[in-house]
């Protein structure tokens, strides 16, 4: 088999990879911020189980979570009421990354001081003008860094979704070992660098776009 | 006329209380000093003045008009509290500046906002927004710092962050301007500049209260001195009696304390 067949492969494989990608970024960060949100509620109750289903999501392994999301429905359903492998894998990436930056939401808004916002209030701004004029920047400073570690996690993780048969690009690597190639599992490698490569420059770029103050 | 009457003002932080009815007045034109030491309740009397803390009893006052009663929930509503604070003007003892703005743009901030709320804002919008600029400039020439106007906070030494700050808290032509500990956070020979933009807002009657570690500073500059001491009000009156013929005997032991420094 060609290196050309085997890149055209593996670019197909690597698809499903860029999709769940792009939708868990989409929907788990604004996810995230109202999770960060419900777990920082003065109405304890809410917030106790907003932290429990932090500590269920960050605790068990995240094969485990896809396990369950895939099966769980036709065990308790019965046949016929499974999401689809790609829909089962997303709604557990979604729950799963919402958890992880919910919690770096939580950090970046409690990081930012008190005075920050008696400041504000001390002017007279209401409490949507404080947050989106003074809080918001100042939070998105703070957690670029730990969100720029989660997204490249996230990169790399979408290969797990072939613990439930998604025909990703790991998958489709490593059946090329029932035909005796090894190569093309090394080589899907390759992708993920290229990948990863232009996230960490965008990463980087909003680092410096932000450098112009300091908190 | 007082512009200000405090009276009656208790607060409890759980099982402390930390204020326990204080009543006080200020005339317009007047700068009041308070002084004690750390945990005497004048940081809290500050806050409160700015709503920051909501007593559990007492009323405030500003020009006759009732800005705060705890008796009355009426009185708290969040959307007065927000108009009833521009009476007040605060400096923090930790500046607070915005970091992502400069520090023309910390001052004319609050002003661009309420700009915003003008009727004739959409077709006038551009000669508001240069008009407040002006504003905020020659409030920063005023705190000598013109030529830092596009300077954002962390490229400003201390006393520079305060005195933009100070700026910051003019513009919005508070009745009442509140400092809360303006040098605590700064190094010695950083001091003396914010205190004599202080001393030179004194001098133009700007009405203040000033809490402060600065004995000599209250003496000279203040017109009133209130001595507080375990969230009571122990001595007060015209700033140089007060701290030079104290005449509680709490007032002299705080005092010869700070005598004693060298």
């Amino acid at each position: 088999m060609s290196f050309q067949t085997v890149t055209m492969m593996l670019l197909e494989g690597f698809r499903y990879n860029c999709e769940l990608f792009a939708v868990t970024l989409i929907l788990a960060l604004p996810l995230g911020l109202v999770v960060s949100f419900g777990t920082m509620s003065p109405f304890k109750p809410l917030s106790w189980l907003v932290r429990f289903y932090v500590y269920i999501m960050r605790s068990t392994p995240l094969m485990l979570q896809l396990a369950i999301v895939f099966y769980m429905p036709g065990i308790l359903l019965g046949p016929g009421h499974s999401l689809s492998r790609m829909g089962a894998a997303a709604v557990a990436f979604v729950l799963n990354y919402a958890a992880y930056f919910s919690e770096i939401f939580r950090g970046g808004i409690q990081g930012v001081p008190a005075g920050q916002r008696e400041a504000g209030q001390v002017l007279g701004l209401t409490k949507t003008q404080i947050f989106f004029r003074i809080t918001l920047l100042q939070v998105i400073k703070r957690i670029v860094p730990p969100m720029g570690n989660e997204i490249i996690t996230l990169v790399k993780d979408t290969s797990l979704a072939n613990f439930i048969m998604v025909a990703e690009i790991i998958k489709i690597a490593k059946d090329f070992g029932n035909k005796a190639m090894i190569w093309p599992l090394f080589y899907a490698g390759v992708f993920f660098l290229v990948f990863n490569g232009i996230v960490t420059l965008l990463l980087n770029l909003a680092e410096k776009k932000l450098s112009y103050f300091r908190v | 006329m007082a512009i200000l009457e405090v009276d009656g003002i208790k607060k409890d932080f759980g099982p402390t209380t930390v204020l326990k009815g204080i009543s006080f007045s200020l005339e317009e034109g007047q700068a009041l000093a308070i002084i004690g030491s750390s945990g005497s309740g004048k940081t809290t009397l500050l806050r409160c003045l700015n709503f920051l803390e909501t007593p559990d009893s007492g009323t405030i006052r500003v020009k006759d008009e009732l800005l705060f009663d705890a008796a009355d929930p009426t009185t708290q509503k969040e959307r007065e509290i927000r108009r009833k604070r521009l009476h007040f003007g605060m400096v923090f003892q930790s500046f607070n500046l915005f970091p992502q703005y400069t520090a023309l743009e910390n001052v004319t901030l609050a002003l661009k906002l309420s700009a915003r709320e003008r009727p004739d804002y959409k077709t006038r919008r551009r000669e508001l927004l240069t008009e407040i600029d002006g504003q905020g400039m020659a409030l920063l020439e005023m705190m000598g710092l013109k030529e830092r106007a596009e300077h954002y906070p962390h490229q400003l030494s201390g006393g520079q962050q305060q005195r933009v700050a100070i700026a910051r808290a003019l513009a919005l032509r508070p009745d009442v301007l509140c400092f809360d500990e303006p040098t605590s956070a700064l190094d010695p020979e950083l001091t003396g500049e914010v205190l004599r933009v202080i001393r030179g807002l004194a001098e133009k009657k700007t009405t203040m209260v000033i809490v402060t570690h600065e004995m000599a500073f209250a003496r000279d500059v203040a017109d009133q001195v209130i001595f507080m001491d375990g969230g009571v009000i122990v001595e007060q009156g015209p700033a140089r009696e007060v701290i030079e013929h104290p005449t509680q005997e709490r007032t002299r032991q705080f005092l010869s304390r700070y005598a004693e420094q060298p």
